[in-house]
């Protein structure tokens, strides 16, 4: 278990690394010169160079990216070309709230995908079955932006039940987690139900139901815990897409999360802040997926993890 | 025995498949599924491997089609040595060297209709000339009995034993030297599965096919073959003409294994022998004799000394048994060292 | 015919209802249990055997179900009892083991878990009990340091032992009659050897009576006192054992027993069934086995023989043994000389 969770570790090390080279190489391949964006456009050329000087730009592009990754490993992340103050400060707020509301719309996601998948499963091709199947379609077909932009027409403008934008309170916070969460709970819901129709018609339901277990018993005990293995690695990866999801539901409800703060920088070129958004949600979805693969440990113990 | 004609010779065979472990994935033991196996099958004759699950059988057949690369050891098939051809010359080769496997259904494209498949092994192994092939397919169809119009339906549209014959119209479609029967006939029911093993009989007889047989049914082996290997842990254990194998056997595992066959007859009282436990990893096998863990014989140094096979004068010409105390056994002199054997009832 | 009778199947029928057609997988079957002792029901694939066995039980899942028929256990009509009724049965009465003991356990859960299982549904018994008398249920089927096995998951144990674990498992309240469907089929012969002795041992020590479901002859010589022979969804013939091997009376019986390469004799040849097995969807009007008999006459391709007495306990399906018969009246259904040249 250690021995996997350590090489595990260490097989991150270069997909990390990847990111960042990735990252810093796009940036700087791109048209536009962040120190004449900083001194601004009327600047003379010498305070141009001057800046560029400063913030190293003339060195070496290797150069540029070994200063680079020293400072992350640092915990530098470098200085916003925009704000002028440490990255590590415009990011670490909205890092939370953007956790918090991927948090929320996972959570949301399991539950609702879970019920429905289950339902679905035990009463399969029933009216239930049937409308959750469509409901689940229409979830998974629908951009988030426009669903988003719908609910705020309906519960905010019309009924004016919650408030349009903004995040913090419950009210809130509700209709972006609900945004956010449909795309993954249609997605668990179906992988939910075809995972469980697989289980139950395995061997040892069948011998759970020769014991004389009952059967919502064998439903929540004998198939359940097997047929959430697939399941889980759906919410991994899942969790992956809430973070791509979360920048657009950011700018429909007006929420200061990473996600505008993303847009917003790469608008202005700021590119610390940029490396350091993609770096982080970078991390963030290979330790998630780190985590899923842990918790297989848990769910199935016929995954040898030495091997 | 030494005028026929030596078909597959096979030398110090050795498979192994590694296991990788550890923080960097090296290979960390191997599974030692076949482990220095020597054996030659002359032409025309029917030869079978037993033996249970993990004792090498299939991966033996495999290897001899280079389905698997070898780790060790020499095939000689009709005078060449088949682990020294390259890929190109392989597939030549294999126009002599054909394989039925045990599930029809697998093995046959479910896309492509008999016809189409037929089609493809002649055409690979340019064996019949374009022009004769549908009448080789009509003739081939009608041999294995089945309709000739049949050969435009697709593998679905058969059942398991029709499937098994369209399996065995394909190896013969390029009149090969040699089939190897990899458990061709365990899927089948008993009714369709005499059908079938009379029908390879046939062939046999028809154009001197040499077959080898992989099997775990010993009344199949007793009816199609001509000599038997048995295995264990990946070694022979015991080799023999099919009378001496079944009436007269001298390792104590083929003595277990024969003995364990349910008897379809209730007023027949049988002798026997229970073994303990079940066959050991082949990754660490035992040392010694692999079967010492589960000997009623064993002793000391079993446990210590690799038993060759061998022939002792009582016994019949090519007959030979890889333990120390054959002779002490069956003259009485060596006891059984536990309490196994159990007469039935009846 | 005097023996008591534990398990009494009348005319039983389940049928699959597959996009509106309706699959007669058993199609009235009878036979009967006798207190004490084993019955085999011997059959090739789609005889409906498993299903006969499963149906017993009530274990059938949709788009299968039993649609007529008795199942009487103990002089009770198992078909009336409610489906709460029926789980009191299920595992505690009649318990159940399974051909794929690969499959049959949940992977998930420990051995100790799933045996203690059924100890807690029937017999009430909390975590500490149930786990002493699984350890003591895993030495009685044999399994080697079985208080350490019981915190094991099945992926951890061979094949022989997890279907020792089942049996385990099916033994844990006593039952009265324990049905095993082809309980080592997936077995290595060895192994098979040690599973059936232990069936037998324990049917002698807790005095159960045993179903045993099998394709294979050799078993039924082995562990069985009376035969049912299955053929397309209906019983062919009823005998007890010995009767069946030497005087079998059905041709599907000596087709079957002529096919079967012996391990024990030198065969000359082996006499195949000609034919294959209908389809569901095209079973014949008369006699099922007619299109592949080597007897059959109009009579049997019209109509369907019963299943009628032939002797003390003996049944068969067959117009031969009836005054309808319209063949040689001299016919030899049998004649052992032909299959073997030694013995």
């Amino acid at each position: 278990m250690t021995v996997y969770i350590i090489r595990r570790i260490l097989q991150l090390i270069p997909v990390l690394l990847g990111v960042t080279v990735l990252v810093f190489l796009l940036m700087h391949l791109t048209p536009g010169n962040p120190a004449q964006l900083m001194a601004g456009e009327n600047a003379p050329p010498e305070m141009v160079a001057q800046i560029e000087n400063r913030l190293g730009l003339n060195d070496p592009l290797p150069v540029q990216y070994f200063d680079y990754v020293v400072g992350v490993v640092q915990g530098d992340l470098g200085t916003s070309m925009r704000y002028n103050t440490p990255v590590i400060d415009e990011v670490a707020p909205r890092f939370w709230v953007t956790i918090e509301l991927a948090l929320y719309a996972t959570v949301l996601s399991i539950f609702l995908g879970l019920i429905a998948g289950i339902i679905s499963a035990v009463r399969q091709y029933s009216v239930a079955d049937v409308s959750i199947m469509i409901v689940a379609l229409f979830g998974l077909s629908m951009p988030n932006f426009w669903l988003g932009l719908m609910l705020m027409q309906w519960f905010s403008i019309n009924l004016g039940w919650f408030p349009p934008t903004g995040w913090g309170s419950p009210e809130q916070i509700l209709l972006p987690v609900i945004t956010l969460g449909t795309a993954g709970a249609a997605i668990i819901a179906r992988m939910t139900r075809s995972s469980m129709l697989e289980v139950i018609s395995q061997d040892y339901i069948r011998t759970a139901r020769a014991k004389g277990v009952k059967e919502r018993i064998i439903i929540y005990k004998h198939a359940l815990k097997n047929a959430l293995i697939p399941v889980v690695t759906v919410v991994g990866l899942q969790f992956g897409a809430l973070l791509a999801g979360a920048v657009l539901t950011e700018e429909v409800f007006a929420i200061n999360g990473m996600g505008r703060l993303l847009v917003d920088s790469i608008m202005n070129r700021d590119f610390p802040v940029v490396q350091a958004c993609i770096l982080i949600i970078s991390v963030v979805f290979v330790v998630v997926n780190l985590l899923v693969d842990i918790s297989y440990k848990f769910l199935n113990k016929r995954i040898d993890l030495n091997d | 025995m030494s005028q026929k004609k030596e078909l597959l010779k096979i030398n110090n065979l050795k498979q192994y498949f590694p296991i990788k472990g550890g923080v960097l994935g090296r290979t960390v033991n191997n599974v030692k599924a076949v482990d220095d196996v020597s054996f030659t099958i002359y032409e025309g004759e029917t030869v079978s491997v037993v033996g249970e699950s993990g004792c090498g059988k299939s991966t033996t057949g495999r290897a001899i089609l280079r389905l698997d690369d070898p780790t060790d050891g020499t095939i000689e098939f009709d005078g060449t040595d088949l682990l020294s051809l390259n890929k190109k010359e392989m597939r030549k080769m294999r126009k002599d060297l054909q394989i039925i496997f045990q599930d029809p259904y697998a093995s046959l494209n479910p896309r492509m209709t008999v016809r189409q498949t037929l089609n493809e092994a002649m055409e690979i192994q340019s064996a019949v000339p374009r022009d004769e092939r549908n009448d080789r397919i009509a003739e081939l169809m009608e041999t294995v009995g089945l309709q000739p119009h049949q050969a435009d339906r697709f593998p679905h549209e058969f059942s398991g034993g029709q499937r098994q014959r369209i399996g065995i119209a394909r190896a013969l479609s390029v009149n090969p030297k040699l089939i190897v029967c990899d458990e061709a006939v365990s899927a089948l029911d008993v009714s369709i599965q005499a059908q079938v093993l009379n029908l390879l009989k046939k062939f046999q007889n028809e154009w001197n096919l040499t077959y080898l047989f992989i099997a775990h049914d010993l009344g199949v082996v007793r009816h199609i073959s001509d000599r038997i290997i048995v295995m264990y842990l990946g070694k022979i254990v015991e080799i023999g003409d099919t009378k001496s194998i079944f009436e007269n056997p001298q390792h104590p595992y083929t003595k277990a294994l024969l003995s364990a066959i349910p008897v379809p007859d209730p007023e027949k009282k049988t002798e026997r022998i229970f073994l303990q436990g079940d066959v050991p990893s082949p990754i660490d096998p035992p040392t010694g004799c692999r079967f010492h863990t589960r000997c009623p014989f064993a002793t000391d140094k079993c446990a210590e000394e690799v038993p060759e096979l061998r022939n002792e004068d009582y016994m019949t010409d090519g007959h030979a048994a890889a333990c120390h105390y054959i002779k002490a056994i069956e003259s009485g002199e060596h006891q059984p060292t536990r309490e196994t054997s159990k007469v039935r009832d009846v | 015919m005097s023996d008591e009778k534990i398990l009494e199947v009348k005319d039983l029928r389940t049928s699959f209802f597959i996009e509106g057609n309706e699959i007669k997988a058993v199609d009235g079957v009878t036979f009967d249990v006798p207190k004490g002792k084993t019955l085999g029901i011997v059959g090739e694939s789609g005889s409906g055997k498993s299903i006969s066995a499963l149906s017993i039980l009530q274990l059938i899942d949709s788009p299968g179900e039993i649609v007529g028929g008795e199942i009487n256990f103990k002089g009770q009509n198992l078909l009336d009892y409610s489906e709460a009724q029926m789980r009191k049965v299920r595992g505690n009465q009649i318990s159940m083991i399974f051909q794929e003991p690969m499959t049959s356990l949940n992977p998930v859960y420990t051995i100790g878990q799933q045996i203690r299982e059924a100890l807690k549904i029937h017999r009430g018994l909390d975590k500490k009990d149930g786990t002493e008398k699984s350890i003591e249920l895993l030495e009685l089927v044999g399994i080697p340091s079985p208080r350490k096995r019981v915190t094991q998951y099945p992926f951890e144990l061979s094949g022989g032992m997890r279907q020792r674990v089942m049996i385990a498992m099916a033994l844990a309240c006593n039952p009265e009659l324990l049905i095993a469907d082809e309980p080592t089929t997936a077995l290595d012969v060895t192994i098979q050897a040690q599973i059936l002795e232990l069936i037998k041992e324990l049917q002698d020590e807790m005095g159960m009576s045993v179903v045993m479901i099998t394709h294979d002859l050799g078993v039924v010589a082995e562990t069985c006192d009376y035969v049912a022979v299955m053929y397309c969804g209906k019983v062919v013939e009823y005998a007890d054992v010995k009767t069946l091997f030497k005087n079998p009376r059905h041709p599907y019986t000596v087709g079957l027993l002529n096919s079967l390469p012996r391990s024990d004799v030198d065969q000359e040849e082996l006499i195949p069934i000609e034919g294959t097995v209908p389809a569901p969807h095209e079973m014949p009007d008369g006699c099922r086995f007619a299109p592949r008999c080597p007897f059959a006459t109009d009579l049997c391709h019209s109509e369907l023989p019963n299943l009628d007495d032939v002797g003390e306990g003996e049944q068969v399906r067959c117009w031969i043994y009836t005054d309808e018969w319209d063949g040689d009246p001299e016919v030899k259904v049998y004649e052992p000389e032909k299959r073997t040249s030694e013995d």
